[in-house]
């Protein structure tokens, strides 16, 4: 399928990604997506591979669609299970790369709630990492699957208006989105509560908006962002109730996106929070075509690292 | 006991002085210092021709970690990485396990310091004890035993109103208050300046309000309360101000810089690829911050330059940068790096340099040093500036080797250190 100049065996962020790294790795993942609608849902590109998924933070969906990914690719999948693991014992994260490393995975994912995690483990180990989220730092498949719904349903990127609306200051997705989407020609324009925006909003490389009818105005892409409901404590905001009064995505509020565009969510929504549920549900909502598009883009990122892996090998 | 320096060029900005001297150490004392001095039988020569001879560097903020936590550091080997970086004197801070809040354990560094003897050490007694913050510590009996100032460092003192009574108690005794500024819940979970760097690598941020607070908190306390009030490493734009505008008031106020601070921006976290060794209290500030505070330390605001050398075990920092001890060491980089990136870099002179690291901090803690007058202290740093030098933390007398200076190069570096008249060797193990 290519032999096209990858050469990545680690993908930690998007940051460092260029333009036609990302063009492959969307088109690799749009041969991938037949996969899905086969009788038997598997190729045997990665057969023999053992993948660990290394989820450090709780991961339904992240995880689930990697193994998905992996199993699709007929790869061995082996979640590393930390709730239950010597990481509960004290184990420093070095310890635990360098045991990983001793049982010679391909490649381990990895969920962490700290930045730069993905690096210490590809510094220590000699495996392909994959990084499923650092933080508040960066999501890369998280934003590759979110540039590949939106080329699917708009033909393009370049010179699209994207409003990304919620809790930026506590979000790998908008992270790695304002980065992604940027290098590929789209505007950005971010925007949430005061409280939830860095103090340096603007240096991302968006422009900044302060109410959701500001950034919505325009735009064809709006991608919503969950808000972790124990942010209210920490006096981020006064309530749930109002902030689904100002600051949700309703049809109302809607009204002057441009009229074909679409609405996307990386998950899990809380509905009457963030997003109304006629929104969420509405014929803009592009947010299960994202679940799907997770499960291809994952199999191409695997894929491409691995063939990196193996020429290094 | 004789040693006679000679063919040097003496710098000694508290009495003016930049001319090439020989020096005479006598007992423990400077003696004489001449354009020439004739070596009478039985005393030493030292031949430092080419080389610059100043009063003793002085270290007035480093963390010896003993007692308690001697797997960092020690006395022994704080001392010799103090000697080795060009201090002959090294301030140590009561953040110690048990924490220097009473006499015994004043007592116990003085006497480690006296066994092992590469550097002076002057232990700083805490504010509070147990460093809680909650009831004073016995000032007076500290002060009897030899602690040469009070501070809480590592937690800054909380309570206004704790604070304003120990600015007051402490007058009794002379001593000054000392203070890691830093506004605790605004500072939150915060790990890396808040700014720009912040934002990008998602990780929480310490706004330099934070710092800025409290000092504006603390020098209104002093205006309050009288005494002698000392900002450690000061890394804001803003609490400079702050503190020249004390000055300008008259209040006993002064505050010191670190030469990461000086060199460094938080810029660094991300080129560094988030190591740890880039994270400290306070963190690398913004380019703003950082050309204000080399305004300061040329223009005189800023007193001196300190290092908060902060040394940590490699497993401790060998973790997420989130939950990584705050910290670097410094003892060993900060004079190269001084003479490197601001003598030669035209920032300050080097005049100026040894009254940033010699004079000041003597005068600041009252100590004995910080000039080479004839009946000084015979502590005496001796500078080769053409030494080419390359940071190899691999190979620190240090215990712990957390810098973000590894591999860096200069030109200039300490060559001898001398103690009391006495040439210190580290080669000479115990």
């Amino acid at each position: 399928m290519n032999q096209s100049g990858w050469t990545r065996k680690h993908l930690l962020g998007v940051a460092d990604l260029v333009p036609e790294e990302v063009e492959l790795i969307l088109d690799t993942a749009h041969s991938f997506l037949e996969v899905a609608h086969r009788p038997i849902k598997k190729v045997p590109t990665l057969r023999g591979r053992t993948l660990l998924g290394l989820f450090f933070e709780p991961s339904t969906r992240t995880s689930s669609s990697f193994e998905i990914a992996a199993k699709r690719l007929s790869a061995d999948w082996v979640n590393f299970s930390t709730s239950s693991s010597s990481l509960r014992k004290g184990e420093s994260l070095y310890d635990t790369a360098r045991n990983l490393q001793a049982m010679a995975p391909d490649m381990v994912v990895v969920r962490h709630a700290f930045p730069g995690v993905p690096e210490m483990l590809a510094a220590e180990m000699d495996c392909g990492v994959i990084n499923a989220g650092d933080g508040a730092r960066e999501h890369p498949t998280q934003a590759l699957l979110d540039a590949f719904t939106i080329r699917q349903a708009k033909g393009r990127i370049e010179g699209l208006e994207v409003a990304i609306i919620g809790d930026i200051e506590h979000s790998r997705v908008a992270r790695s989105n304002v980065s992604l989407l940027t290098k590929m020609g789209a505007r950005v324009t971010l925007a949430g509560p005061r409280t939830l925006l860095p103090a340096a909003a603007e240096s991302l490389g968006a422009a900044v908006a302060y109410s959701v009818e500001e950034a919505v105005a325009g735009k064809d892409v709006v991608m919503m962002l969950r808000v972790q409901l124990e942010r209210q404590h920490r006096a981020l905001f006064p309530s749930l109730r109002e902030y689904f009064d100002f600051f949700a995505l309703t049809r109302e509020r809607l009204a002057g996106a441009k009229d074909d565009v679409i609405i996307l969510h990386p998950g899990p929504m809380n509905r009457g929070v963030e997003i109304a549920s006629d929104v969420a549900d509405g014929p803009f909502s592009v947010i299960l075509d994202q679940v799907t598009n997770g499960v291809a883009v994952r199999m191409a990122v695997l894929y491409l690292l691995s063939i990196a892996t193996t020429e290094a090998a | 006991m004789s040693l006679l320096l000679r063919g040097g060029r003496v710098v000694d900005p508290s009495q003016d002085l930049d001319a090439s001297r020989d020096v005479l150490l006598v007992d423990g004392e400077v003696r004489e210092l001449a354009e020439s001095i004739e070596a009478s039988p039985g005393v030493e020569v030292l031949d430092v021709a080419g080389k610059v001879i100043t009063p003793g560097l002085i270290d007035i903020h480093a963390h010896l970690r003993e007692p308690g936590q001697e797997y960092k550091e020690s006395v022994l080997t704080g001392t010799r990485a103090a000697a080795a970086g060009g201090f002959t004197a090294v301030v140590c801070m009561a953040n110690t396990d048990p924490v220097n809040d009473n006499a015994s354990v004043t007592e116990h560094i003085l006497a480690q310091a006296t066994r092992h003897g590469y550097a002076r050490v002057y232990p700083v007694g805490a504010i509070s004890k147990g460093l809680r913050g909650e009831e004073l510590a016995e000032m007076g009996r500290l002060a009897a035993a030899g602690v040469v100032a009070y501070s809480d460092d590592g937690r800054p003192v909380e309570s206004s109103e704790l604070m304003r009574r120990a600015l007051s108690y402490a007058r009794h005794f002379g001593l000054p208050l000392v203070q890691h500024a830093q506004d605790l819940p605004l500072s939150g979970e915060g790990a890396m300046h808040e700014g720009e760097w912040s934002a990008r690598l998602g990780i929480p941020g310490i706004p330099a309000a934070a710092e800025d607070l409290m000092v504006a908190r603390d020098v209104l306390l002093t205006e309050l309360a009288g005494g002698r009030y000392h900002l450690q490493h000061l890394s804001s734009a803003k609490s400079l101000d702050l503190v020249r505008a004390a000055k300008e008031q008259g209040l006993a106020v002064t505050c010191e810089a670190t030469p990461h601070h000086l060199l460094l921006t938080d810029e660094e976290v991300f080129r560094s690829g988030i190591s740890t060794n880039t994270k400290m209290n306070p963190p690398l500030r913004s380019e703003r911050d950082r050309q204000a505070l080399l305004e300061g330390i040329a223009d005189g605001s800023i007193d001196c330059v300190a290092t908060d050398h902060a040394p940590h075990h490699v497993d401790e920092k060998r973790v997420p940068f989130n939950v990584a001890p705050f910290g670097i060491v410094g003892l060993e980089t900060a004079v190269g790096l001084c003479l490197d990136r601001l003598v030669a870099q035209g920032v300050v002179d080097l005049s100026r340099l040894v009254d940033l690291l010699s004079c000041q901090p003597a005068k600041i803690m009252g100590l004995p040093g910080g000039s080479l007058r004839p009946g000084a202290v015979a502590d005496v740093t001796v500078l080769d500036l053409d030494q080419e030098w390359t940071v190899d933390a691999s190979r620190f007398e240090s215990k712990s080797s957390n810098t973000p200076f590894d591999g860096w190069s200069g030109r200039g570096a300490p060559l001898h250190t001398i103690v009391g008249g006495r040439l210190i060797s580290l080669s000479a193990s115990e």
